[in-house]
């Protein structure tokens, strides 16, 4: 018998792990850490939306829904998008309730690509992207995005990209890892290339609602989406979902809206492999698009205070940082202690118990920073802090 | 001052640094939003919500329902302000519906609440009736669930 590792299918040998995951396995099993690496809310989903899927389960709502998700959720989507992205869209055919914008971005790829097709993304990003893009036979085209332009993804950078073989450029602001957002004539100029080259843009805004405007990023931030400048929606797929903003991440649940040829494609592929989104935490949607908004809110401004926390303290312990625009990520940037972002991770765990993500993690581009998740406890950011001064007072 | 309300109405114990941090503001721009709350009344006090029954303390709280006849000048407000004053009532609001003032009433035990009622707060000029509701059980006090300690159930480190 061949070895089992030869059955693999070589596109998946090929895939690398997670830089997350090795980094989650050395933090597991210890008791004492603090842990700034996390990609989510440390808040419960509020009771309010619970108590929904309690009540959904209590009806015995436990049947399979229509494959593109309930029509009164698409509804309520329909008109949470209109009012927060100014881009209408069609519940009936337009909008697909997905197992977390993770699912939809694994449809989305495999519904556009061709073996060979080019997806031009920027650096450092979500860990998923570049495998997502893989595994739909297509090709990984990377623009490394830098800390001392704040990660703005210039438009020079995307048209140099392009090539005959672009079909999709993937945009994901506000940026995890960074917290960065794209300047509005930025995003402009990317979405006059997209249309000059007849290319799809897939936009991953699941960070949207998590701003920080105003002089202390206390004030609710203004969004922008590229699908709302004329001639983008024909061309857009906008994804968005549940887990950040509404603190809703084991719900799995997302959405994306396109057009109804591209929506059609994608519900296709998740017909048969997911078939549709679990019918209660689609309940538990409807109720936070109808009563979230105040607990986003709230969420928001707490986060708004503990991202004002982190960028003193790295302030005052000489850890150059650019002050993020949003999500509820830092990135501090540890060049100028000589050591790759790996090695100050796995340094700053062993000798102070705190732990963060090499920036290696979020591609090439990441390397020279880390990632310090702020969605945690004041009280725990506080320890960490006082930690990694004295670990970077020893560097 | 929205922003400092709500960081001391979750946890009064922040010290003035600590406020200026989460807000991104200098601890003299704190201190000042303060003494304007403070001058203005909108911060009546800060205290810590205790559970007695898991703090062992001896214990027993009532809700009055007190009807009243209201006065000429001044309605209910000299009445229920005169009630507010002893050391029993810890809350006194006015209702809408079937009574007039909601008291909240503490002692030590059951008896000494029942004191209070019988000898101070009916036999005042005004009290038309009073019915007393002793409290059993806390589930949620001052916006706090009882007997909830927070483990952190997250991963420690994920995408």
């Amino acid at each position: 018998m061949k070895p089992l590792q030869e059955r693999i299918a070589k596109h998946v040998q090929g895939l690398p792990r997670s830089g997350i995951r090795d980094f989650f396995e050395l933090v597991m099993g210890r008791d004492d850490v603090i842990s700034l690496g996390v990609g989510e809310p440390d808040f419960s989903a509020p009771w309010h939306i619970r108590e929904a899927a309690i009540f959904s389960l209590e009806k015995g709502q436990t049947s399979y829904t229509s494959n593109l998700g309930l029509l009164s959720l698409r509804q309520s989507i329909a008109g949470y998008v209109e009012e927060l992205f100014k881009v209408s869209y069609n519940p009936a055919s337009e909008i697909l309730v997905t197992v977390g914008v993770s699912e939809a971005l694994d449809l989305v790829f495999r519904a556009l690509l061709n073996p060979g097709d080019e997806v031009i993304y920027h650096e450092p990003c979500y860990v998923s992207y570049n495998p997502s893009i893989t595994l739909a036979y297509g090709v990984p085209v990377t623009i490394q995005t830098k800390v001392d332009d704040n990660f703005v993804l210039r438009a020079a950078d995307v048209e140099a990209a392009i090539t005959d073989k672009t079909r999709v450029i993937l945009l994901n602001f506000p940026t995890n890892p960074t917290g960065a957002v794209e300047p509005v004539d930025e995003l402009e100029k990317i979405a006059a290339l997209a249309i000059k080259h007849d290319l799809i843009v897939v936009t991953d805004e699941i960070y949207c609602e998590l701003l920080y405007g105003g002089a202390t990023g206390m004030e609710p931030g203004e969004h922008t989406s590229i699908a709302s400048f004329p001639g983008m929606r024909e061309r857009t797929v906008l994804l968005h979902g549940f887990s950040k903003a509404f603190a809703m991440t084991g719900f799995r649940l997302g959405y994306a809206c396109a057009p109804s040829v591209l929506t059609e494609a994608m519900m296709k592929i998740h017909q048969y492999s997911m078939l549709c989104a679990p019918i209660m935490s689609q309940q538990a949607a409807i109720e936070a698009l109808k009563n979230g908004a105040p607990e986003v809110e709230r969420m928001r401004r707490a986060y708004a205070q503990r991202r004002n926390l982190m960028l003193k303290r790295f302030a005052e312990m000489g850890l150059p940082c650019f002050s993020p625009g949003g999500a509820f990520y830092m990135f501090p940037d540890i060049r100028k202690y000589g050591l790759t972002s790996k090695e100050f991770a796995l340094r700053l765990l062993e000798e102070e118990s705190v732990a963060v993500v090499p920036g290696s993690a979020f591609g090439t581009a990441g390397e020279g920073s880390v990632r310090a998740c702020y969605a945690t406890a004041y009280d725990k950011i506080e320890i960490a802090m006082d930690r990694m001064a004295n670990f970077v007072s020893r560097l | 001052m929205d922003s400092l309300l709500d960081l001391l109405q979750k946890d009064a114990r922040l010290t003035t640094r600590q406020i200026a941090e989460r807000l991104g503001q200098s601890e003299a721009e704190v201190e000042e939003m303060l003494a304007v709350l403070k001058d203005k009344g909108a911060i009546l006090g800060y205290h810590a919500v205790v559970d007695p029954e898991r703090a062992g303390q001896r214990h027993v709280s009532a809700l009055i329902e007190v009807k009243l006849t209201p006065e000429r000048d001044g309605g209910f407000d000299k009445l229920a302000q005169r009630i507010a004053r002893f050391d029993q009532v810890t809350s006194c609001y006015l209702m809408s519906g079937g009574y007039d003032l909601a008291v909240l009433v503490e002692g030590e035990d059951l008896r000494e609440v029942a004191r209070f009622v019988s000898e101070k707060l009916s036999t005042l000029d005004g009290v038309i009736s009073t019915a007393t509701h002793f409290q059993l059980k806390v589930y949620k006090q001052s916006g706090f669930i009882a007997g909830e300690t927070h483990a952190e159930e997250r991963l420690a480190v994920t995408p």
